[in-house]
C-alpha cells in the first residue's frame, strides 16, 4: 500500500506581510470576524468534508506526515486542528510515529495554546522568526518581537514539543552581514531541532514587490546574499546540524519528513483552497480563494481547479530538479549519459561532492548549492 | 477648357517635338510635389475625378507611408494652352527626393528641357532641394519657381520669393504661387510649362538614342523600362542595343504612361515613356545607358552614364539563423528592381549566417531592410553601417575594405576613407550649434553664406564614415528639426584611423570590430565594453571584456563570475511553477549565442549594435502601430 502525505492549508492571517505573496487572506478582506473563532469552525468543518473526499479518491492506507501550513494555522482553535488529525486518523491508517507538523506565530502562542496543540495531536512546531533584527523585521513587515521567539520555543518544549524548527530569512534590503550573523546565533542559542533558512524572493504583486520596482527599496547585491548563505551553513554545520535539503538544516534524526516526501517525489494530498496535490504523476490543485472553496465543497465536494498529467519526461525533469537539492543527491540511475557528462563539469569546478562522485551520486558542494539552478539548466536544456 | 481628352490628343510618334514639354518636379520631402502631381492629372483630366487617390503617382506602400518617392515614373499629359489655344503633351517626370539617389536624379533632369522648383512658402527652401536645383542648372535646364502651400496661415511667399529669386537670378514677382491643396495656380502653372519652357531638339533621322531614366521590375512585365528619345525613333518593329553592354533585346512593347500605360506604336524625338524587353533584372537595363537600334546603331551615347557605386556597407543577418535561404531569396528579389543593391554572403562567428550589402546611402539602406522586413516577413539585425576604405598594407598592397573584419593586421601603411561635401540649410541662429557639431566629425568649413537674413548655407567637408553614423539625427535634434542635410562624395583623402576589436573572453567578436579615427578610437572602447558589461547575463566564469587595436588593449571591463543561481524555496506549489520556468527558459536557451564558452543573448547584440536614435525609431515607430 502506498502512503499519502497531507497538508493542510489554512489561509487565514491577521495582517499581510508585506513580502508574502502566498495565498492567504485577512479579516479585513474577506470582511470577517477579528478573533476567527466562528470561521475556524466552519472552515475546519470544509476541510473534514475534503479529507472524505480524499479518501474516495485515493488507495492509499498509509499516513506518515500531516502539515499544518498557511496563512496563520494557530489562529484556528487547537481543538479544530485536532478535529482534522482525528479525521485522518479515522479514515486512514496514521502511523503511530506520524509527524504532525504545524506552522506557528511566535507572537500569538501562549503555554495553554501549545498545550492544547500537544493534545490535539501536533508533535512538531514550526515557528515564523525570520530574523532577529528589528530593523529587518521591520522591513519584511512582521509585526513580532525578536524576544518572543526565545520565550515561545522555551513554552514549546515545557509542553512537550521535541521537534521545534525556525524559518530565517536572509538577504532583505538593509539587512548587514553582522545583522544576519545575530540572527543565526539567535536561532541557534534557542532549543531547536531545526532550522529553515532562504533567502529573500521579492515575488511581484507583494507590497516589497511594488518597492522594489519603484525603487523605494534596493536589492541587496547577489555575491552578498552568496556570502550569507556559505556563513549560515558554517555556523550551522558547526553547531550540529546538518543540512538535508539547499535551505534546511536539522540535528540528525530531526529532518521534516513531510517536506521530504515534496522532494523524493512521493504522494501527498493538498487540503484546502490553493492547495497542490500530487499523486503517481499527477498534480493537481484547488480553487484559490476561500469563498470559491466552500462553494465547490458545496457542490459535490471537489475542490479542484486544474491539473495536469505528468510526462515521463516532466517526471524525468522534476526528479533532478528536485533531488539535486538534496544531501543524499541524485543517484547516476536517474541520469543519462550526456546529464552525466555535464555534471562531470561542475564536478572538476568543485561544485560536486568528490565522495559521493565516486559513490555514483551527484552531490553538490557548498559552492554548488548555490548555482543549483544553473546545474539544472545546464543538465536539462 | 483647356483640357484635351486623351484620345484626340497629339497621340505618341507622332507628335511634333514643337508640341512637347518635358519637366520635372523638383522639391522637398514635404513640400507638396505628390499633392501638385495628383492636382495636374486632375486638371488636365487624365484621372477621372472618380478613380483619384492621394499621391496617385506612387506605387509602393512605402513610398505613400513615408511621403517618398523612390522611383521616378514619367506621365504624359495632354494640354491646351490657355495663352495661344493650341495643343501640347506635357510629360512630367517624377524625380525622387533623396540625396542617396542624387544620381537617379540627375538622369531624371537629363530627360527634361525645364523644371518645376516647387518650396513650400512656410519652409523655404532645403538642402537636398538646393542641390537638385544646381543639377538642374547644370543641365541648364529653365527653371520655373513655384512657391507651394500658399493656402497655409503659416505661408511667408514674399520672404520665400525673395531668396528664390536670389538663388536662380530672377524677381521675386516671377514666381508662380499654387496651392497643390486647392488647385489654386495650378493652371497657369501648366501654361507657363508650356511658354517657358524649351521644346525639345533632335534628329528624327539620326541614329536612334533613348535615355533610360528608370528602370522598373515588374512582377508580369518583367522589366519596365522607361525612356526619352533624344534622337531618331522607337517602335515596336526595331530590335533594340543597350550601348554599353551591346546586347541585343527583342522590343515587345512600347508605350507612355498617361498615367496608365498606353500601347503606342512607337515614340519620337523628344517623346517620354517606357518600353518593355522581356528582360527579367534591372541590371540588365540600367539608368543612364543608351537604347540604339540593333540595325543601325548609334556610335556615340548620350553622356553621364555610370555605375552607381554603393558608398555604404552594412551586414544583415537574419534573427533566426534558419531564415538565411529566405534572406537570400528576398534579396535576390529586391534585386531585380534595385541596380543599386549589391551583396554577397558573410559569415559572422557572432550572428551566423548573412549578407554583406552594399547601399548608396543610409536611406537606401534604411529602405532595404525595411522591405525585405515587410514583404518577406523577416526579423533581422544589421550591423553598425560602415563606409569603403582603401588600405595600403606595409608591404604596399592595396586592399579595398567594405567590413571592418577584412582589415588587415599587419602594418598599415595608410589608409583613405571617402570624403564628401556636406552642404547643412538653417536658421542662422544654430550656425554655432552646427558648426560644433561638424568640428567634432572632423569637418573642415569650406564656407557660408546668407541665403536670407535669417537662413545660412554652410558647407563643409566631411568624412563620409562620421556621417553615416548618426550625424543626421544629431544634426536634427540640435536644431530643432530646422536644418536640412545634403552630401556629395568628392573624393578619398588620408585618415589617421585604426580598427578596434571586442574581445570577450579574449576572443574577438567580429560584430563589434569598427573602423574608426584615432582619437575616438577610446570613446568607443569604453562605450562597446560598457554597453556590454549591462547586457551580458553574468556567467559561471569571470568574462573579461576588451577593446583593443591590433594587440593594445585600450579598454576593459569584466563580468563578474556568478555565485548564486538558485531560488531557497521548493515546496509543493512551487514544483509545477520552477519545471514551467525550466520549460519556457528551453526556449531562450535558442536564443543564445555562443562566444567561445560565453552565451551572449541574441538581444544583447541586437542592443550593442543600435544607437540610440535607432531605439527612438524603433519606439515611434511602435508607437504609431498602436
Amino acid at each position: 500500500m502506498s502512503s499519502l502525505a497531507f497538508y493542510v492549508h489554512i489561509p487565514y492571517c491577521v495582517r499581510r506581510c508585506g513580502y508574502c505573496d502566498f495565498n492567504t487572506y485577512t479579516p479585513g478582506e474577506l470582511s470577517i470576524d477579528l478573533n476567527f473563532r466562528d470561521v475556524s469552525r466552519s472552515y475546519i468543518d470544509l476541510l473534514l468534508q475534503e479529507i472524505n473526499f480524499a479518501r474516495q479518491i485515493s488507495t492509499a492506507e498509509k499516513v506518515p506526515t500531516i502539515f499544518f501550513g498557511g496563512g496563520t494555522p494557530t489562529l484556528m482553535e487547537p481543538v479544530d486542528l485536532g478535529r482534522v488529525v482525528s479525521a485522518i486518523g479515522e479514515k486512514f491508517d496514521l502511523l503511530p510515529n506520524a509527524e504532525v507538523t504545524t506552522e506557528a506565530n511566535p507572537d500569538t502562542v501562549t503555554q495553554e495554546k501549545l498545550a492544547a496543540l500537544r493534545t490535539a495531536g501536533i508533535n512538531r512546531i514550526s515557528f515564523g522568526m525570520q530574523s532577529a533584527t528589528p530593523h529587518v523585521l521591520d522591513t519584511l513587515d512582521r509585526t513580532h518581537n525578536p524576544e518572543n521567539v526565545l520565550k515561545a520555543t522555551q513554552w514549546a518544549r515545557e509542553a512537550g514539543f521535541d521537534e521545534i524548527s525556525v524559518d530565517l530569512i536572509y538577504g532583505t534590503p538593509g539587512e548587514s552581514i553582522s545583522d544576519w550573523q545575530r540572527s543565526i546565533d539567535t536561532a541557534l542559542s534557542l532549543p531547536i531541532t531545526h532550522i529553515s533558512a532562504y533567502a529573500l524572493i521579492v515575488e511581484s504583486g507583494t507590497k516589497l514587490g511594488a518597492q522594489v520596482k519603484r525603487g523605494d527599496i534596493v536589492m541587496p547585491d547577489d555575491d552578498e546574499t552568496a556570502d550569507k548563505y556559505l556563513l549560515a551553513d558554517e555556523k550551522f554545520e558547526a553547531a550540529g546540524f546538518r543540512w538535508y535539503e539547499l535551505s534546511n538544516w536539522s540535528k540528525p534524526g530531526s529532518e521534516s519528513r513531510h517536506n521530504l516526501a515534496y522532494w523524493n517525489g512521493d504522494n501527498w494530498w493538498g487540503a484546502g483552497p490553493g492547495a497542490h496535490s500530487h499523486i503517481d504523476g499527477r498534480r493537481f490543485w484547488n480553487v484559490k480563494h476561500p469563498t470559491a472553496y466552500a462553494q465547490k465543497m458545496a457542490n459535490g465536494g471537489d475542490p479542484k481547479h486544474e491539473e495536469e498529467f505528468l510526462t515521463d519526461s516532466q517526471k524525468a525533469s522534476e526528479e533532478i530538479m528536485l533531488k539535486i537539492r538534496l544531501a543524499d543527491g541524485l543517484a547516476f540511475d536517474s541520469l543519462t549519459p550526456i546529464q552525466i557528462d555535464t555534471l562531470e563539469g561542475f564536478k572538476s569546478q568543485g561544485h560536486l561532492i568528490l565522495q559521493s562522485w565516486s559513490e555514483k551520486r551527484a552531490v553538490l558542494t557548498r559552492s554548488g548549492r548555490l548555482i543549483a539552478d544553473r546545474i539544472v539548466r545546464e543538465i536539462l536544456l | 477648357m483647356p483640357a484635351i481628352p486623351l484620345t484626340k490628343a497629339p497621340q505618341p510618334s507622332q507628335t511634333k517635338p514643337e508640341q512637347i514639354r518635358n519637366f520635372c518636379i523638383i522639391a522637398h520631402i514635404d513640400h507638396g510635389k505628390s499633392t501638385l502631381a495628383d492636382r495636374m492629372l486632375g486638371i488636365t483630366e487624365v484621372v477621372e475625378l472618380r478613380n483619384m487617390r492621394a499621391q496617385y503617382l506612387d506605387r509602393m506602400d512605402i513610398e505613400r507611408e513615408r511621403g517618398i518617392t523612390i522611383k521616378s515614373q514619367a506621365v504624359r499629359l495632354p494640354w491646351r494652352s490657355g495663352i495661344d489655344g493650341q495643343e501640347y503633351i506635357l510629360n512630367m517626370i517624377d524625380t525622387p527626393g533623396h540625396v542617396d539617389f542624387t544620381y537617379e536624379v540627375s538622369r531624371s533632369l537629363a530627360a527634361c528641357e525645364g523644371a518645376v522648383l516647387l518650396v513650400d512658402c512656410a519652409q523655404g527652401i532645403e538642402a537636398q532641394t538646393l542641390a537638385n536645383l544646381y543639377l538642374a542648372m547644370e543641365n541648364n535646364l529653365t527653371i520655373i519657381p513655384v512657391l507651394n502651400k500658399i493656402d497655409l496661415p503659416a505661408a511667408q511667399p514674399e520672404k520665400f520669393a525673395e531668396e528664390l529669386a536670389k538663388l536662380i537670378g530672377c524677381q521675386p514677382e516671377d514666381c508662380l504661387r499654387v496651392s497643390g491643396k486647392t488647385g489654386a495656380g495650378v493652371t497657369e502653372l501648366l501654361d507657363q510649362i508650356v511658354k517657358q519652357i524649351p521644346a525639345p531638339v533632335g534628329d528624327p533621322l539620326a541614329p536612334t538614342r533613348a535615355l533610360i531614366f528608370d528602370s522598373v521590375y515588374d512582377t508580369y512585365r518583367g522589366v519596365v523600362t522607361y525612356v526619352r528619345v533624344k534622337d531618331g525613333h522607337l517602335s515596336t518593329r526595331d530590335q533594340i542595343q543597350m550601348f554599353s553592354t551591346g546586347v541585343r533585346h527583342e522590343m515587345l512593347e512600347v508605350g507612355v504612361i498617361s498615367p496608365e500605360p498606353m500601347v503606342s506604336k512607337g515614340l519620337g524625338v523628344g517623346e517620354v515613356g517606357y518600353v518593355i524587353t522581356g528582360v527579367k533584372d534591372v541590371r540588365q537595363s540600367r539608368v543612364g545607358d543608351t537604347i540604339t537600334t540593333y540595325n543601325n546603331p548609334t556610335k556615340v551615347a548620350l553622356s553621364g552614364y555610370k555605375d552607381p557605386r554603393p558608398m555604404v556597407f552594412s551586414g544583415l543577418f537574419p534573427l533566426d539563423g534558419a531564415d538565411f535561404p529566405l534572406l537570400r531569396e528576398a534579396l535576390d528579389k529586391l534585386q531585380l528592381n534595385d541596380a543599386a543593391l549589391v551583396y554577397e554572403p558573410e559569415s559572422s562567428a557572432a550572428l551566423g549566417f548573412g549578407f554583406r550589402c552594399g547601399f548608396l546611402g543610409l536611406l537606401h539602406m534604411e529602405i532595404v531592410r525595411e522591405r525585405l522586413e515587410r514583404e518577406s516577413n523577416l526579423s533581422l539585425i544589421s550591423t553598425a553601417p560602415n563606409v569603403v576604405y582603401s588600405v595600403t598594407t606595409g608591404d604596399g598592397k592595396l586592399l579595398t575594405v567594405t567590413n571592418p573584419s577584412e582589415y588587415p593586421d599587419g602594418k598599415i601603411e595608410k589608409v583613405e576613407e571617402p570624403i564628401v561635401r556636406a552642404t547643412v540649410l538653417a536658421p542662422s541662429e544654430f550656425i554655432g550649434t552646427i558648426m560644433e557639431l561638424c568640428q567634432e566629425r572632423r569637418g573642415i568649413l569650406m564656407g557660408m553664406d546668407y541665403l536670407s537674413e535669417d537662413r545660412v548655407e554652410i558647407r563643409y567637408t566631411l568624412p563620409l564614415a562620421e556621417i553615416v553614423f548618426d550625424f543626421f539625427d544629431q544634426l536634427k535634434s540640435r536644431t530643432r528639426g530646422y536644418a536640412s542635410l545634403d552630401y556629395e562624395p568628392i573624393g578619398e583623402a588620408e585618415g589617421d584611423l585604426v580598427k578596434v576589436d571586442i574581445l570577450l573572453q579574449g576572443e574577438k567578436v567580429d560584430a563589434f570590430s569598427a573602423i574608426v579615427h584615432k582619437d575616438k578610437a577610446y570613446a568607443y572602447g569604453t562605450m562597446m565594453t560598457g554597453k556590454l558589461r549591462e547586457l551580458i547575463p553574468r556567467q559561471q566564469f569571470e568574462i573579461p571584456i576588451q577593446a583593443a587595436i591590433g594587440g593594445r588593449i585600450i579598454a576593459r571591463e569584466s563580468i563578474r563570475a556568478i555565485r548564486k543561481d538558485v531560488l531557497a524555496k521548493c515546496y509543493g506549489g512551487d514544483i509545477s511553477r520552477k519545471r514551467k520556468l525550466l520549460e519556457k527558459q528551453k526556449e531562450g536557451k535558442k536564443r543564445m549565442k555562443m562566444v567561445g564558452r560565453v552565451e551572449v543573448p541574441q538581444e544583447a547584440f541586437v542592443a550593442a549594435l543600435t544607437t540610440d536614435a535607432d531605439i527612438d525609431k524603433a519606439k515611434a515607430k511602435a508607437k504609431e502601430r498602436e
